[in-house]
This record gives C-alpha cells, sequence and structure tokens, in this order.
C-alpha cells in the first residue's frame, strides 16, 4: 500500500536561470519581482523590461527568509547586485513579508500583467492553478483586470492537492500528468471533491484492484472538473492561457482543455514566473514614471 | 422483546443491543474496506455482550453511511431519524443535536417527542468531521486520544487562518516551526472546528438542550470549545456517544416491532 508519509514524490526540481543575450551593465532600468506563494517563490529580473534572470524555488516556512533566499538564488551565478535594482515590487500570498520589496501589488494583478507578457496582449482569460489557490483573472489588452474568481479556501483543484495524491500513489509530480494517459480507458473521476475524502476513495479504488495510473486520471480529470467550473463562473473569453505550476501538468491540462473547448496559449517561459515576471514589469513601468529608489 | 441497531460509519461500525428499551449489549469494530464484515462482526460482539443469542432478536435496523451493507437488516433507519430518537432517549430535553462522526456531521433540531424538524449535513469537507482532528492529531505526532487533554492544558488564543484540512496541515507545520507550543496549536485546532460546527448549527438554530454525539463528541475540548462558541454553560454528552446511531436506529425498530 502506498504510504504517503515517507515518500517525498511531491517535491520539484528547483531552476535558476540567466538570459545569456543581456548584459545588465548596459541596463537602463533594473527591477525586480518577487512572488512568494504558499508553495513556490520566485524572483525575476528584469533589464529595461526585459527577463534577465529568475530563480524558483519551494516556499520555506517562513515568507521574509523564502523571499531573501529566493533572490538570492536568482543572483546567484551573475555579478549584479541587489542594491544595483532600481525598484522591486513583492507580490503572492507571502508579498506583505518581502523585505526587499519597496511596495508590493496583489497577485491578481501580478498574474494578469505577467500573463500578459509572457502570452501577449491576445490572453483574456487566465488561470492561475498555483499550490493554495486557483484564480480565474478576466483581463484586457493592457493586462489590466476587468474581473476575477478565487478558490483559496479549499484545496480541492489546486496544487497542494494534485502534490498530495503524487505522495500517495508514490509518483514523482512531474510525471503525473504523462502517467494519467498511460491507462486504456479514461476512468470516471474521483466523485469526493474534499482531497481528504478523495484520499480515502483512491484507497478503495487501489484496493479493487485500480491501477495507479487509473487513479491518477480519475483524479486529474476530477481536478480539471473542479477549476472549469470557476472558470464557468467568470466566463471564458478567448484568448484562454493558464500560469502557475500546474500549467505544467498535461494530465489537468489535455482534460481542462477538453471541456473550455479553447487551446491554451503557448509560452517559452517558465509558467509558475507569471506572477513574479508581472510583479518585475509593474516596478519597470513605476521607474519610467520617475519613481525609482534614490541611488 | 430484543432489537438491534447497527450504524455502519466511514471509520467504526456500531452496533446496540435493546431489551425491552434498555441497553444491554454494545460492538464496535473498524469498518476497514469490508464493510459487511465489519457489520457481522459488530452484531456478534454487541449479542455477546448482551448475552443474546441472533435468533432472539426481533428486527434488525440499519443506518449510517454504509447502511447498504448491511445485509442483516429488516429495517433501514435515516439517520437523521435515528440521531433525533437516540438524543429523545439519553436526554429528553434535548432540541439540538449535533453528531460528529469521521467523515459526516450531522445537526439536527428535534421536539420532546425526538422527532427531528429540520437537520443540516456535511459530508463534503473534512474540514466539518472528525478526520479533520485525525489530520491534525498526525502533523501534531500526538495520538488522537490525547489531543484533546492537550488543548485543554492551554488558554492561549491562536486562531487559525486555514479552512480547509489540507492547508490546515501545512498552517500546523508552520506553527511548529515557529515554535509555538503544541499545547496551544491543539487548542488551535479546537476552536477553529468550534467555531466551523458553531455557524452550521446556527443554520438550523440553537435551542437548548444541546447534546453532543458521535466519536468526536468524547473530545472533552471540542465539547468544551463549542459551550464556549455558543455561549451555552453545559451541553450534554450520553455515555457510549459513538453508538447514538446505533441507538437511535435499535429504539426506531423497536416502536416498529411494537406496532
Amino acid at each position: 500500500m502506498p504510504d504517503g508519509k515517507q515518500s517525498e514524490c511531491w517535491r520539484w526540481a528547483e531552476t535558476r536561470w540567466v538570459n545569456p543575450d543581456i548584459d545588465w551593465r548596459k541596463a537602463q532600468i533594473i527591477t525586480a519581482g518577487v512572488d512568494v506563494g504558499s508553495v513556490s517563490s520566485q524572483a525575476v529580473i528584469m533589464t529595461d523590461g526585459a527577463l534577465y534572470c529568475y530563480g524558483n524555488m519551494r516556499t520555506g516556512s517562513n515568507s521574509p527568509d523564502s523571499a531573501i533566499a529566493v533572490l538570492k538564488f536568482a543572483l546567484e551565478n551573475v555579478d549584479l547586485k541587489e542594491d544595483q535594482i532600481s525598484y522591486c515590487i513583492g507580490t503572492g500570498y507571502g508579498r506583505v513579508n518581502v523585505p526587499m520589496a519597496d511596495r508590493t501589488v496583489t497577485e491578481i494583478a501580478c498574474h494578469a500583467k505577467g500573463a500578459h507578457v509572457i502570452y501577449g496582449p491576445r490572453v483574456r482569460t487566465v488561470l492561475d492553478v498555483g499550490g493554495q489557490d486557483i484564480k480565474a483573472i478576466r483581463c484586457d489588452g493592457n493586462g489590466k483586470v476587468v474581473k476575477f474568481l478565487m478558490n483559496d479556501k479549499c484545496a480541492a483543484g489546486t496544487g497542494r492537492g494534485m502534490e498530495v495524491f503524487a505522495d500517495l500513489l508514490s509518483i514523482p509530480i512531474d510525471e503525473v500528468g504523462d502517467r494519467s494517459f498511460h491507462v486504456e480507458k479514461d476512468p470516471p473521476p474521483v466523485s469526493c471533491t474534499c482531497v481528504v475524502y478523495a484520499k480515502s476513495e483512491a484507497l478503495k479504488l487501489l484496493r479493487k484492484g485500480v491501477s495507479a495510473n487509473e487513479v491518477l486520471a480519475a483524479y486529474c480529470a476530477a481536478m480539471a472538473d473542479r477549476i472549469y467550473s470557476l472558470l464557468v463562473r467568470l466566463g471564458i473569453e478567448p484568448e484562454f492561457a493558464v500560469t502557475g505550476g500546474m500549467a505544467k501538468n498535461r494530465g489537468i491540462i489535455e482534460r481542462l482543455k477538453a471541456k473550455v473547448g479553447l487551446e491554451p496559449l503557448k509560452t517559452q517561459y517558465d509558467t509558475q514566473l507569471a506572477g513574479a515576471i508581472g510583479a518585475a514589469t509593474f516596478a519597470h513601468a513605476l521607474v519610467l514614471q520617475g519613481k525609482g529608489r534614490k541611488k | 422483546m430484543i432489537v438491534a441497531g447497527i450504524d455502519c460509519g466511514a471509520k467504526n461500525t456500531k452496533a446496540v443491543i435493546l431489551r425491552d428499551g434498555a441497553i444491554v449489549g454494545r460492538g464496535l469494530v473498524a469498518t476497514g474496506f469490508e464493510q459487511t464484515q465489519a457489520v457481522k462482526t459488530s452484531l456478534k460482539l454487541a449479542l455477546l455482550d448482551a448475552g443474546a443469542a441472533r435468533t432472539d432478536v426481533a428486527c434488525v435496523a440499519g443506518t449510517g453511511a454504509g447502511a447498504g451493507a448491511i445485509i442483516e437488516a429488516d429495517i433501514k433507519v435515516n439517520d437523521i431519524k435515528a440521531i433525533a430518537a437516540a438524543a429523545a432517549y439519553f436526554f429528553p430535553t434535548s432540541r439540538t443535536v449535533l453528531d460528529l462522526g469521521a467523515e459526516e456531521s450531522r445537526v439536527v433540531s428535534c421536539d420532546e417527542r425526538g422527532h427531528a424538524l429540520d437537520f443540516a449535513v456535511n459530508e463534503k469537507c473534512a474540514a466539518g468531521s472528525g478526520a479533520f482532528f485525525e489530520a491534525m492529531a498526525r502533523a501534531l505526532e500526538t495520538p488522537l486520544e490525547e489531543i484533546g487533554a492537550l488543548a485543554l492544558s492551554s488558554d492561549k488564543e491562536i486562531t487559525m487562518n486555514a479552512q480547509c484540512t489540507i492547508f490546515a496541515e501545512s498552517e500546523v507545520v508552520g506553527l511548529i516551526h515557529a515554535n509555538t507550543a503544541k499545547k496551544d496549536i491543539a487548542k488551535a485546532i479546537h476552536d477553529a472546528m468550534a467555531g466551523r460546527i458553531a455557524s452550521m448549527m446556527r443554520r438550523v438554530g440553537v435551542t437548548p438542550d444541546i447534546v453532543v454525539m458521535g466519536g468526536v463528541a468524547k473530545n472533552p475540548a471540542f465539547v468544551a470549545a463549542l459551550a464556549k462558541e455558543l455561549a451555552m454553560d453545559h451541553i450534554l454528552v450520553p455515555a457510549y456517544p459513538e453508538f447514538g446511531a446505533a441507538t437511535g436506529a435499535a429504539l426506531v425498530a423497536a416502536a416498529g416491532v411494537q406496532e
């Protein structure tokens, strides 16, 4: 019987990247966006509004420490120092606890702005599936929020719910999507909404001889249903884009796509960065308005 | 006249034997994955406890989430009806009954005859059921039976932010990392649960006397936190509260046989 306690299948690789085509010394404006989420934290450095480098880490138990750690991580292999940043915006669930931030902006605004940057101005419906919440956001051609709906009360449909299942089934989180398609036929979705009860339901299915991949498929389908219901309440307007860690999970995205009936926009950016990119973009705009840090 | 009531719950299956209106036997087993087996065993244990034979039983009534698995049942009793009947049997003054089980919570308002007037049920969310305490006890690395006593040893007020059990697990881990005392976290957990259950109870109306049944009623810290939340000076808890619904089912069976 899989035992969720011992496995650490929820763990995903922490990443860092530097744009080789940019020399930050030639930049006029250097801004940062730090997104401290409930599960992951990202720090993004933008030079003149272009992505220069980033770091993406797991959030620790303490938001200020996580913010400091992720910015340090992003700057580890570059000789750019923190005090050379003109303006830094903190966002995310832990945004009030970002010590180096000059100001904070809500994650709703940052995700809409970030989606606008990474998916282009055609995006109107942004779905952000994060570690502990789901946001459905309608934005205009400037990446400004028109309306939004959010679930941050219940783990059903969030990344945390998927992590619980990865652990339960002992399947590494980044294999979940592919493995959910290694089934002969899609099983009916897990019927319990609550993640705690869905876990019991999954254990009963496993006991009946249902394979781990089939249980995964059933849970991915349930997650897609749950997320879709939030989108329906918002109303889906094309173009449609997904941000956050869940955008990397094919098991959810393919099933969601079938329901929405729209092809989600594609991007080369890491979708987990959307909030931090939005924050750094806002910071850039503020500096242009003359609101930068005094040097 | 001997009758039996069996309550097949998400976690435990309970059987009660009534002889001429008095409880003479009880049996409890973990439900596990084989509900029909759990039902058989609980009935056997209760009969043994009562010193009665299966053939002495005039009627077997089944109730609970797994009532469908009670093949021995001559009648099926709606769980709301069972809870109301049991509350009136234990305490004739009961008007609002809370049955807090492992995976469901039910609030029933009833009259002096033990007839249900209104009810509310939560079977969708673990944050309003015993499963919440189980998860929290795990997160605190404290046995479930001890979490109540631990909470009673604290008088600190900490408000939990998370409602969802899954998120509350992370929150508890965060509190432990922040060096919050275990007893204070335990109290916060009980206060959070009492707050949620109280709001569910207010939906049907909170009329005294209030009775709490189900496995969670064995947790004195929860009952105390609920009394405080509802501003009640006392809440009634029957002996062996986990047998409430089974007792109610047996009472309905007895009434049926008498007719």
